[in-house]
């Protein structure tokens, strides 16, 4: 059930988003000195139902843009329209009605639930805010708590007395409680064991049926994008560098970025895990407070290394790549040269064979 | 085990919170005895045969049935002035405590939470009470007012709230950064509501621990204005100047000296042990007393 993207009007649309934060100097006077980049012209629409995975590495502003587009930090430009809604512009008071219909799941369930509160008062909370914890509050918590999978009894106990992946549910169903339409989900089962995040994930995969709910899905760990996404949107330091259905990403990912992120996933069969070639990106992620010229993601860029031209190379250092659809939208100058077999035959080649492929694990679960 | 019913009946936070307490057996004695000095402190004071200013003709007698905790040189019946005087430290250091207490906490979380310039501004004033000298503004109150023991703890108060903002505003600095603050702005709660349901009770620790402390320096405060006769004045009396009064007489009328300094001693103990079990109870995390 992948919606169509174009057939539907998206819930969720994100334009030109951009958050700079000030970097300021110590001392008496406080200068600003500079700011730091962490999102920097972000645009992509979420459809009804669908889940939008939000990729890259730690840093590059998933966090961030996650944080902005529910007005929990003011954006620095850019638009975000909910439902015919501009968020930004929204004063404190109008957003906190709209926040019954956006949510967030936090990443820390150790930090995302306030240690003094029982169990029934943290879900309870959302309820008595928006005026809904009526009569039947009592059991519409208990309804909640079955709702994520835990038991109506652990309702008196307190957070610390979870486990890291009952916590993280606790957290759901707080996010579930106003019954929203869009839930971000803030890298939701990074902070959880490998062998708690397939529960996790399948309860979210089961909510979103059952529920209608649109995702945003921010994520550093692809194989997990993989599983629960239908479409995947790739951040390189503030930047998107491309969005493309989950399995066309994983098949054909076209942006040199996303080639190398993708053949660094580990592969679960070792014999396949040792005859594959990586793309080994070299240096570190530069400052964020003052990034690249032109194609931000040049200084490590393999093609831009070895396979570029100096004319070439002269518009990578110059230009900003637009995001421009060749076969889905990618922020390369040098697309066609990209996704050339020789260059890129080997994530095409491994793509059946990454943990997590979405098709297989959900035929296995609600097949 | 009695306690353990299969189906777990739904509880509030505050029943959660008095369970806990209950199980504290330090607190749980500690609130018994301080009740029973409180009701001696007033029905005792009201039903017993002679009051704080009656003088007997018994001139420092030592303890008797007469005399339960004996008279001084001129007469009167230290039992009475106790209890009298029981009532008026009480008073004042409960008040003066409770008032500090509760202003400095809303003070400073007000502060803290906010930040910037509000947090600036409020801190400043909250310093400059910090400097003033105590004893010369109770001095001038005292005297052109009158010692009622209720100005004696708006005095307290007034001073000492700007400590516990202090304290309330460094803790609600680190806790407004946790995530659980953000969670809650996510699900639409208003400042309020943060302040007062999330940033206040995980700040409650420190804050209790500093109230049963403003107690006892309440106790000693009042000690320090009646001695120097700015406070509660005579035949009135409280357990500061009961004290201060029989330093002289420690060897020859113990007793004199002995009676009110136990209550004083007894009244901060037991609302110290009443402090640490509120702040068990309050806290989930303390597990020692759970089961």
């Amino acid at each position: 059930m992948i919606p169509q993207p174009g057939t539907k009007q998206p819930v969720l649309e994100v334009r030109n988003l951009v958050k700079h934060f000030p970097v300021r100097g110590r001392g008496l006077v406080r200068r600003r000195g500079g700011e730091v980049h962490a999102v920097c012209d972000v645009s992509f629409d979420l459809y009804p139902q669908e889940t939008l995975g939000l990729v890259g590495e730690s840093g590059c502003g998933k966090t961030t843009t996650a944080r902005v587009l529910l007005n929990l930090q003011p954006a620095t430009a850019g638009h975000v329209h909910y439902q015919g809604t501009e968020l930004t512009q929204l004063s404190s008071k109008a957003m906190r009605r709209l926040r019954r219909e956006l949510q967030i799941v936090f990443q820390d369930p150790y930090a995302a639930l306030d240690p003094r509160l029982p169990v029934n008062e943290i879900i309870a909370e959302p309820l008595r805010i928006h005026g809904l914890y009526g009569p039947s509050g009592r059991e519409d918590v208990r309804e909640l708590l079955r709702l994520v999978g835990l038991t109506p009894e652990h309702g008196n106990r307190f957070p610390h007395e979870f486990s890291g992946g009952q916590r993280q549910r606790i957290g759901i169903a707080r996010a579930l409680a106003l019954r929203p339409k869009v839930l971000v989900l803030d890298e939701p089962v990074s902070a959880l064991d490998v062998s708690i995040q397939a529960g996790a994930l399948n309860l979210l995969a089961d909510l979103q049926a059952r529920l209608g709910l649109s995702y945003l899905f921010v994520s550093h760990d692809l194989s997990v994008v993989r599983h629960i996404a239908d479409r995947v949107a790739v951040m390189y330091l503030g930047r998107i560098v491309e969005v493309a259905t989950a399995d066309e990403l994983f098949s054909a990912p076209a942006h040199p970025y996303t080639q190398a992120l993708i053949s660094a996933i580990p592969l679960p069969d070792p014999r396949k895990e040792r005859a594959r070639e990586r793309i080994i990106l070299t240096g570190d992620v530069p400052n964020p407070a003052n990034p690249p010229s032109g194609c931000r993601f040049r200084t490590r860029c393999p093609l831009f290394a070895a396979h570029l031209t100096d004319a070439q190379r002269h518009r990578c250092t110059e230009d900003v790549p637009p995001l421009i659809t060749h076969h889905h939208p990618t922020a390369c100058h040098y697309t066609e040269l990209s996704t050339l077999p020789a260059l890129s035959g080997l994530s095409v080649a491994i793509g059946d064979d990454l943990p997590g492929s979405a098709r297989a694990m959900r035929g296995r679960e609600w097949g | 085990m009695p306690d353990q019913d299969l189906r777990v009946a739904q509880r509030s936070q505050t029943q959660l919170v008095a369970r806990r307490f209950r199980r504290h057996r330090l607190a749980m004695i500690s609130l018994v005895v301080l009740l029973a000095l409180v009701l001696l402190a007033f029905v005792g004071g009201w039903l017993w045969k002679y009051s704080v200013a009656d003088l007997t003709p018994d001139e420092s007698v030592p303890p008797s049935w007469d005399h339960p905790f004996g008279t001084d040189a001129a007469g009167h019946d230290t039992f009475a002035q106790v209890l009298r005087g029981t009532q008026i430290s009480i008073g004042i250091a409960v008040l003066g405590a409770l008032v500090a207490t509760v202003v400095g906490t809303v003070w400073g979380a007000t502060a803290g939470y906010y930040g910037g310039r509000l947090d600036t501004a409020m801190m400043r004033i909250a310093d400059l009470v910090l400097t003033l000298p105590f004893l010369a503004v109770a001095a001038v109150l005292g005297h052109n007012l009158g010692g009622s023991w209720w100005l004696i703890a708006a005095v307290i108060a007034g001073l000492y709230w700007a400590y516990v903002a202090r304290v309330a505003r460094g803790v609600v600095l680190s806790l407004r950064e946790k995530e659980f603050v953000e969670a809650a702005k996510a699900i639409g709660a208003g400042d309020a509501r943060i302040i007062f349901r999330h940033l206040v009770p995980n700040a409650l620790g420190s804050i209790i621990v500093n109230a049963t402390v403003l107690v006892a320096i309440a106790i000693l405060l009042e000690t320090a204005l009646s001695y120097l006769g700015f406070g509660v004045r005579p035949p009135d009396t409280s357990l500061g100047l009961l004290v201060s009064d029989a330093q002289t007489a420690v060897d020859t009328r113990p007793w004199l000296f002995f009676f009110p300094g136990v209550f004083i001693i007894v009244i901060a103990l037991t609302i110290n042990f009443i402090g640490d079990g509120l702040r068990d109870a309050l806290d989930p995390q303390q597990t020692r007393m759970r089961r």
